[in-house]
């Protein structure tokens, strides 16, 4: 499929014959220099924008706009700051119609999971970046969605909580089989989610390189600073970021 | 109690003013006190320094209400309660002599001799070289020169002591003399009479409609006012002094009759009407030149300087015989001192206008009593009560009577023996008319409900209809661009250049200031809910299009919170500009509510109601504001955490 913005003219192509699959349970990365359409692609996935030409389908079902079925973790948050934490989880329950006595238990079930037990009261506003990162996931998760879409999810967080979050998000994968796709800009953080990584490039955003990658698994049962010792990890690592680095370079010189 | 309360209102005021110098120079040093305490730990410009201080709010309310004592004289009551009965008496003498003060350099700069020999000989100069030609006979220019020049000879008569009346100049001396005399009786004391029974049971300082008791209630006022009672007959001696001399009054008498014969003078048959005119109007200037002379109340200047120097010695002497009360005067009475006209002594300057705190206080009480056959309320209406509202007033007033004209069906007819069988229709306009009994409620009542009902409903219809307009506006184009140019169009003019048009339309009861109100409120409420509702943050949209939310449902739960602190916002600005336009429009048209008192109050320089209405809406702007902080700290505690 293929995206122009319909309003900047139509001369620039965003995105320029993207095509991949997923399967079911796959957790995706996707990884490039700014501007290479990675936010594009999620934005077209989730259903806020259209592709000028091609097609997305979810479960063989063509993706017509925004649904429930796919649900959407922003970088910041995105909660609603006048509710408090368990009406944020709540909030899809709520707007299906289901009474906040039937999904209370639900909603502590998922506070529970992503470590905020005993928050459901707490004002969001009151939260730290890292925690309200945890109440967006919980808000998406309670939801049951088929696929779940991370745009640079964790990249407003410091180092420690970073990684943390990391742990949760595999946790989280493995416990609800669900598929999810991540939008990131740090390599290591790709590299140790994705089950599948996305190398794009800009101008026409595309896939440059696509790897398949054991570290999201083995970051279920080793911790995630032993993975990044590994060698292969290093050497992965190295190759990506040389070739992002080759990429902006050419962007540099063509301006 | 009242009664004690205002009689004793110069003590009250006196414990009030020591208080407040104590809580002053208190204030001032544990101030000084706990800023050095904490010099050591906070650095210039730190935010913190602002906190806490309330010692110096202390310091500020008690300077600000030892200024307002002090100029408005409410000090000076306070610790010399017969001072102003003791200068009204001294204002009575300004007032004796005032004819006398009119005559000399006084009461201006130059003598009223020097004025009237000057004008008139400027005017007679110009009147000479400004004949207008052909419309006199020869004879008659001649004439006229010769009383022109005579009325000139006249001036010049009166004012050279060679020619004086010996009589007139005796006269002043006589008058001279009684002023000495008065200057002597002051410095010696005077006769020590005693105050009577009447003065001493006067109303006191400013507690009757009479604000200064007239009648001497001390040795010194019976002395001042025995002097002004003795100046009476010397000013009426002065101004029946005439300088009559024999050569003056041959001037006289010849100019009059010169004056006679060319008005009755047959005009040359030959003039147009504009030379008729201008013949009729010189001779005319030439008679109103003379009249003023005539009265021969011009005097050589050495013979009035006798005069002018016994009216400074007598000022002198008044000024001696004050003693303390020329001191008090000095420090306690600041503005243009007191001023006697006719019936009343009444203060001047910031006395006038700045009305004493403890008057104030009682005017506000008065104002405040509900019961209006007690001489509480104002006009009629009380200020704030309650009284029983009939039901069927509220509903006529929601229930149009056209909305009965349009249901089906007819309204009944007379029937054939002349009576009236009343059907539903009927029976429905007489409840859209009120015309049913349907029980009464409590309901406030007053001046100040008037005022608040009238911003109340204009608020509600306002926030009613212009949030939800508001709130479109920020997400729908065709919203935005079909209301953005009416309400930007009719926003930007000021409330209350709308307010005759409104008035006019509407009516100046209720009906005209609320919608007036409603424009107001409505233009801002738009606004707000407008920028509330477009600066909702993208991402939070979306996500709760991901959450499966509909559209409504993102109206209702996600843009409609989001743009609560703007909402809440606008209402705040809208009352109080809805106050404001208000009481202007009171003032403009209507028979209750605050901004309706102050105008009368205007009209009849009621300084007392004018401040107390200014008061009572600075506390009513300060109550809404206070209630608009704690519900927007409530209602939206997230605010500018999102």
């Amino acid at each position: 499929m293929t995206f122009r913005d319909p309003t900047s003219g139509a001369k620039v192509e965003a995105l320029k014959d993207i095509q991949f699959d997923l399967k079911q349970g796959e957790i995706l990365t996707v990884l490039g220099p700014s501007g290479c359409g990675k936010t594009t692609l999620l934005n077209m996935i989730a259903g806020f924008i259209t592709p000028t030409s091609g097609d997305l389908s979810l479960g063989g079902v063509p993706i017509q706009g925004p649904g429930a079925e796919r649900g959407m973790v922003f970088q910041q948050g995105a909660l609603f700051e006048w509710l408090t934490v368990a009406k944020n989880v709540d909030f899809g329950l709520r707007m299906k119609g289901v009474s906040e006595e039937e999904s209370r238990g639900e909603v502590e079930t998922w506070l529970d999971t992503v470590g905020l037990q005993g928050f459901g009261d707490t004002p969001t506003y009151q939260l730290s970046g890292g925690m309200q990162q945890r109440v967006a996931l919980a808000r998406c998760l309670v939801n049951n969605p088929d696929l779940i879409l991370m745009d640079e999810p964790l990249g407003a967080l410091d180092a420690l909580t970073r990684e943390k979050m990391q742990s949760l998000i595999l946790e989280l994968w493995k416990k609800t089989g669900k598929t999810i796709v991540v939008i990131t800009h740090s390599v290591e953080e790709a590299l140790l989610l994705g089950e599948r990584l996305f190398v794009m490039a800009p101008r026409p955003g595309r896939i440059h390189r696509e790897y398949n990658l054991p570290f999201a698994e083995m970051g279920l049962t080793k911790s995630l600073r032993d993975i990044k010792q590994t060698k292969e990890f290093g050497k992965i690592r190295e190759e990506i970021l040389t070739m992002i680095w080759d990429m902006e370079e050419e962007i540099m010189g063509g301006v | 109690m009242f009664e004690w309360l205002s009689d004793n209102r110069a003590h009250i005021a006196l414990i009030i003013i020591i208080a407040l110098l104590v809580a002053f120079v208190w204030s001032i040093w544990l101030g000084i006190g706990q800023t050095k305490l904490r010099e050591k730990d906070e650095v210039f410009g730190d935010p913190e320094r602002t906190k806490g201080g309330w010692y110096w709010a202390i310091t500020g309310v008690s300077a600000l209400m030892l200024i307002w004592f002090y100029y408005s004289w409410g000090a000076a009551r306070a610790v010399f309660p017969t001072a102003a009965n003791e200068l009204c008496q001294i204002a009575k003498i300004d007032e004796s002599i005032s004819p006398i003060n009119a005559a000399l350099p006084i009461a201006s700069r130059y003598l009223k001799s020097t004025t009237l020999a000057v004008r008139n000989g400027e005017q007679l100069a110009k009147l000479s070289s400004g004949l207008p030609a052909g419309v006199f006979t020869p004879a008659e220019e001649a004439s006229l020169g010769v009383i022109l020049a005579q009325t000139n000879r006249l001036i010049a008569v009166q004012s050279n002591p060679a020619f004086i009346d010996p009589v007139a100049i005796a006269e002043l001396g006589k008058v001279e003399a009684e002023l000495r005399n008065l200057s002597a009786f002051l410095l010696s004391g005077g006769d020590k009479l005693q105050p009577s029974e009447e003065a001493l049971n006067q109303p006191k300082w400013g507690t009757s409609e009479v604000e200064i008791p007239m009648l001497p209630m001390t040795e010194r006022g019976m002395m001042f006012d025995q002097v002004s009672t003795a100046l009476v007959p010397i000013a009426d001696q002065f101004l029946a002094v005439r300088n009559k001399s024999p050569e003056a009054t041959r001037l006289i008498d010849e100019v009059a009759a010169k004056i006679k014969a060319l008005k009755s003078a047959e005009a040359p048959a030959n003039l147009t009407e504009a030379e008729l005119k201008s013949r009729g109007a010189y001779i005319k200037a030439a008679e109103r030149i003379f009249k003023r002379i005539d009265d021969l109340t011009i005097f050589p200047a050495e013979n009035m300087t006798g005069i002018n120097d016994a009216v400074d010695e007598l000022y002198e002497s008044i000024d001696e015989a004050k003693g303390g009360l020329g001191t008090a005067e000095m420090l306690l009475f600041p503005g243009q001192g007191m001023v006697k006209s006719r019936t009343q002594c009444t203060e001047q300057g910031s006395g006038r206008w700045l009305p004493k705190p403890t008057d104030v206080i009682g005017t506000f009480a008065t104002l405040a009593n509900p019961n209006i056959e007690s001489g509480g309320g104002y006009k009629g209406t009380t200020l704030l009560w309650w009284k029983w509202l009939p039901v069927a007033d509220v509903v006529a007033f929601l229930i149009p009577d056209g909305l009965v004209d349009i249901l089906p069906g007819e309204y009944g007819t007379h029937n054939i023996d002349g009576g009236f069988e009343p059907n539903y229709k009927d029976g429905l306009l007489a409840l859209a008319q009120g015309d049913i009994y349907l029980g009464e409620v409590p309901m406030l009542d007053g001046h100040i409900w008037d005022s608040l009902f009238r911003v109340l409903v204009a608020m509600a219809f306002g926030v009613a209809i212009g949030v939800p307009l508001g709130i479109y506006m920020g997400v729908s184009r065709f919203f935005k661009s079909f209301f953005d140019p009416l309400v930007e169009l009719y926003r930007p003019v000021p409330p209350l250049a709308w307010a005759p048009l409104i008035l006019t339309i509407f009516g100046i009861q209720d009906d005209g200031k609320i919608f007036l109100l409603f424009m107001v409120a409505f233009a801002i409420m738009v606004i707000s809910a407008r920028t509330g509702a477009s600066g909702t943050q993208l991402s939070k949209i979306r996500a709760s299009h991901s959450l499966g939310a509909t559209n409504g449902q993102i109206l209702r739960h996600v843009i409609l919170p989001n743009a609560l602190p703007e909402i809440l916002t606008g209402v705040r600005i809208s009352i109080g500009v809805c106050w404001g336009t208000l009481v202007a429009a009171e003032m403009l048209a209507g028979t209750t509510g605050i901004g309706f008192i102050e105008n009368v109050a205007r009209t009849v320089s009621d300084y007392e109601l004018i401040w107390v209405t200014i008061l009572i809406m600075g506390l009513l702007g300060l109550l809404f504001d206070l209630i608009m902080r704690w519900a927007i700290s409530r209602l939206i505690p997230w605010r500018g955490k999102g």
